[in-house]
């Protein structure tokens, strides 16, 4: 865990009911935080494995075979092939939860930014210098992402409408889109099945990772993006300004923050994030796109976004154990003779561990919330105007 | 020119509403459910996964008790169970419902695909098709009557499509006019207020939660009756459909009911036109309700209105 203890944390004082227990030490503090974001994913294994045990399956080989299929023999280059999108998508999501706001549209962005991404990276590579096409692929996923945030980030600033309501729509149509783009423009004339062509070359190896695929640079696009933002939202006045809205819009109105432009800005970084998850996997491992083909990854790194408490450094472990859980999972669930869906039983598990942590936690003081308290008041529609008066 | 004309058939009509409705009912029942829920201050995201746990054990009970109202009761039943976790954890105890709600989302997806997996993948067992029952009288009205190519129509539908519609009206009236009506309005508005009279905020919260999972589990049966069998996954949004569709209809059930067939006819209108030789993108009518939903909002700002206490939990003289 690297948890750097810093100021401007979701834990920021700003946020009025902060109750720090009397002997409020760093150090106490990041074990606290080390026991709050381990002992959920500890105890999920445990029911998880329980649960294994009910079916009559050995829960030991099912973790061992995790281990062996997400670590051992090549494993992990399969598991850091997928922790590209998966931690540009959650580094997306920890921007503009810490706004408060929930962009759960993420799909329809993911979706959208992939099939535009597979219908020009082959004619992209075709003529310009590979390192231009694959910085232009990575622009143009992230520019298609933040598009499709603008309607409901403009409705969000100007009329307070509810951004859960309009995310869900621009997603849904998004998915609709991008499935008309795969069978119309894009689709590959050699087959009749509905697909892209096939991109010819997919993003360099990292030296050093292996040839039996190793990982590509997508990876470190993500580590850097998740560095990059972590360094912006605690160490800028921009930051700042995010937190302050994310604690109290009422407050960070009151302190002259231009609240509409922060919104739509913060919708658009969050959107730039998860459509350039899209060019790390298509153009990192997958290669094309099929009609029908919608991973939902986001639904999955959500939770792991919550656990990391919406510090973007902190979601980098997490989601590498992510990746390692559903890159092992393939294996340990197919010898386990399950389907792979068992995953999502183990994720939901996590959650319900956390929230129940989360109730203990909150009962003895010990220190804050997973979800800033000001999260759940993003549900109360009109951001200025309506309150609880 | 010929493609209106075609449009006027009442091949056209008769499907097109028979499609509208297969489709539109699963979301009416869930949409109901989010709608008592919402006006009651808790916020369901797991509606997806409720729909799912209903179906399959309405799926299980339907196919081992050879009885469509078993099926119904079963999955109404499995439906609660699973939002018994949102009582506990987010009316009692005053937990995230959000993440909860996620939670129960992903446990629904998870748990019912790795159950059918193991025990249908290799059988893939199918429902006979529902009993439908016709209203007398009624059913003798072109379009709206008579099946037609094994379709049917708003008057030849499975009984528990007319209750589902008479019971939006009840829900309606109950809204309007009774005291748990104002209890629920009250709950979600200005819970102290309704702690202040002398009623259980948490009470009346768990009722609606309950009542929001027994009508979403009820959805999910509906939908694996009415398709014959059961999918992993195959509720595909509809969950999150009816989270919009209650929000858009300000839980006001009527609203709710024709929101929901008007989802359901662009949902499944494609088959319609495919029979009287139009042939649309699928993706196109798809999104057309909802790309004319965000056009709705961006024209006329706000529609969409929520009770301020939702999603809140509440804790007795906490501020």
């Amino acid at each position: 865990m690297t948890t750097t203890p810093t100021a401007v944390g979701p834990e920021a004082p700003l946020a009025a009911d902060l109750h720090l227990p009397s002997g409020y030490r760093p150090a106490g503090r990041l074990l606290d935080v080390l026991v709050r974001s381990v002992v959920p994913v500890v105890l999920a294994l445990v029911a998880g494995g329980l649960l294994l045990l009910g079916m009559g399956r050995n829960p030991l080989h099912f973790y061992g075979d995790i281990w062996t299929g997400g670590i051992e023999n090549g494993g992990w280059q399969s598991s850091g092939i997928r922790m590209a999108p998966f931690l540009l998508i959650a580094t997306g999501l920890t921007v503009i939860f810490r706004a408060n706001i929930w962009n759960l549209g993420y799909n329809g962005q993911f979706l959208l930014g992939a099939a535009l991404v597979s219908g020009y990276a082959p004619p992209l590579e075709a003529h310009v210098p590979l390192w231009f096409a694959f910085t232009l692929l990575f622009l143009l996923a992230g520019a298609v992402g933040a598009a499709w945030t603008i309607v409901p980030a403009l409705l969000k600033a100007w009329y307070g409408t509810n951004e859960i309501i309009t995310t869900l729509m621009m997603s849904f149509i998004g998915i609709d889109l991008a499935q008309i783009l795969i069978k119309g423009p894009f689709h590959d004339p050699t087959t009749p099945l509905p697909q892209t062509e096939s991109i010819q070359k997919l993003l360099p190896q990292i030296p050093g990772t292996g040839d039996r695929p190793g990982v590509h640079i997508g990876l470190l696009v993500a580590l850097a993006a998740a560095v990059v933002v972590h360094y912006v939202l605690t160490r800028t006045a921009w930051g700042l300004r995010l937190q302050v809205l994310g604690a109290n819009p009422r407050a960070a109105r009151h302190f002259g923050i231009d609240l509409k432009r922060l919104i739509v800005v913060s919708f658009l970084v969050s959107g730039f994030l998860v459509g350039m998850s899209a060019t790390a996997d298509i153009v990192g491992v997958q290669g094309y796109i099929r009609t029908g083909w919608n991973p939902a990854y986001g639904d999955t790194i959500i939770p792991f976004v919550f656990l990391a408490r919406l510090n973007a450094l902190a979601v980098i472990p997490f989601i590498a154990f992510f990746s390692v859980l559903s890159t092992g999972g393939d294996l340990a669930t197919a010898n386990a003779g399950l389907s792979t869906d068992f995953l999502l039983v183990l994720v939901a598990l996590i959650l319900l561990f956390m929230t129940v942590i989360e109730f203990m936690g909150r009962r003895r003081e010990l220190g804050q919330s997973y979800v800033t308290p000001g999260l759940r008041q993003a549900l109360r529609a009109p951001l200025y105007r309506r309150r609880a008066a | 020119m010929i493609v209106a004309s075609a449009i006027w058939t009442q091949l056209f009509w008769t499907t097109a509403i028979a499609g509208g409705l297969a489709a539109g009912v699963p979301l009416m029942f869930t949409s109901l459910g989010e709608a008592i829920s919402e006006r009651a201050g808790v916020l369901n995201i797991g509606l997806e996964g409720m729909m799912l746990f209903g179906a399959y054990f309405g799926f299980l009970a339907t196919y081992y008790g050879h009885s469509v109202w078993l099926g119904y009761l079963a999955g109404a039943a499995a439906g609660a169970a699973s939002a018994l976790f949102m009582v506990v954890l987010c009316v009692w105890l005053g937990l995230d419902q959000i993440v909860v709600g996620i939670a129960i989302f992903l446990a629904g997806e998870g748990i019912t695909s790795v159950a059918y997996q193991s025990h249908f993948s290799s059988i893939q067992p199918r429902l006979g098709a529902p009993p439908d029952d016709p209203i007398p009288l009624l059913d003798r009205i072109p379009l709206l009557g008579k099946p037609l190519n094994g379709e049917f129509p708003l008057f030849s539908q499975p009984m528990i499509v007319y209750l589902g519609l008479a019971f939006a009206v009840v829900l309606t009236w109950v809204f309007r006019s009774t005291n748990i009506g104002l209890n629920l309005r009250a709950a979600g508005e200005k819970p102290e207020a309704l702690d202040a009279a002398g009623v259980s905020v948490v009470a009346t919260r768990s009722y609606a939660a309950l009542a929001t999972g027994a009508l979403s589990g009820l959805g999910g049966v509906y939908l694996a009756i009415v398709t014959g069998t059961f999918q992993p996954f195959f509720t595909q949004g509809l969950g999150f459909m009816a989270i919009v569709i209650a929000m858009l209809g300000r839980s006001r059930p009527l609203a709710v009911v024709a929101f929901s067939l008007m989802f359901g006819i662009a949902l499944s209108i494609n088959g319609p036109l495919e029979a009287v030789g139009v042939t649309l993108s699928p993706e196109v009518l798809h999104m057309l309700p909802f790309a004319s939903i965000i056009l709705a909002l961006i024209l006329f700002a706000r529609r969409a209105y929520l009770p301020p206490a939702l999603a809140l939990p509440y804790v007795r003289g906490a501020r």
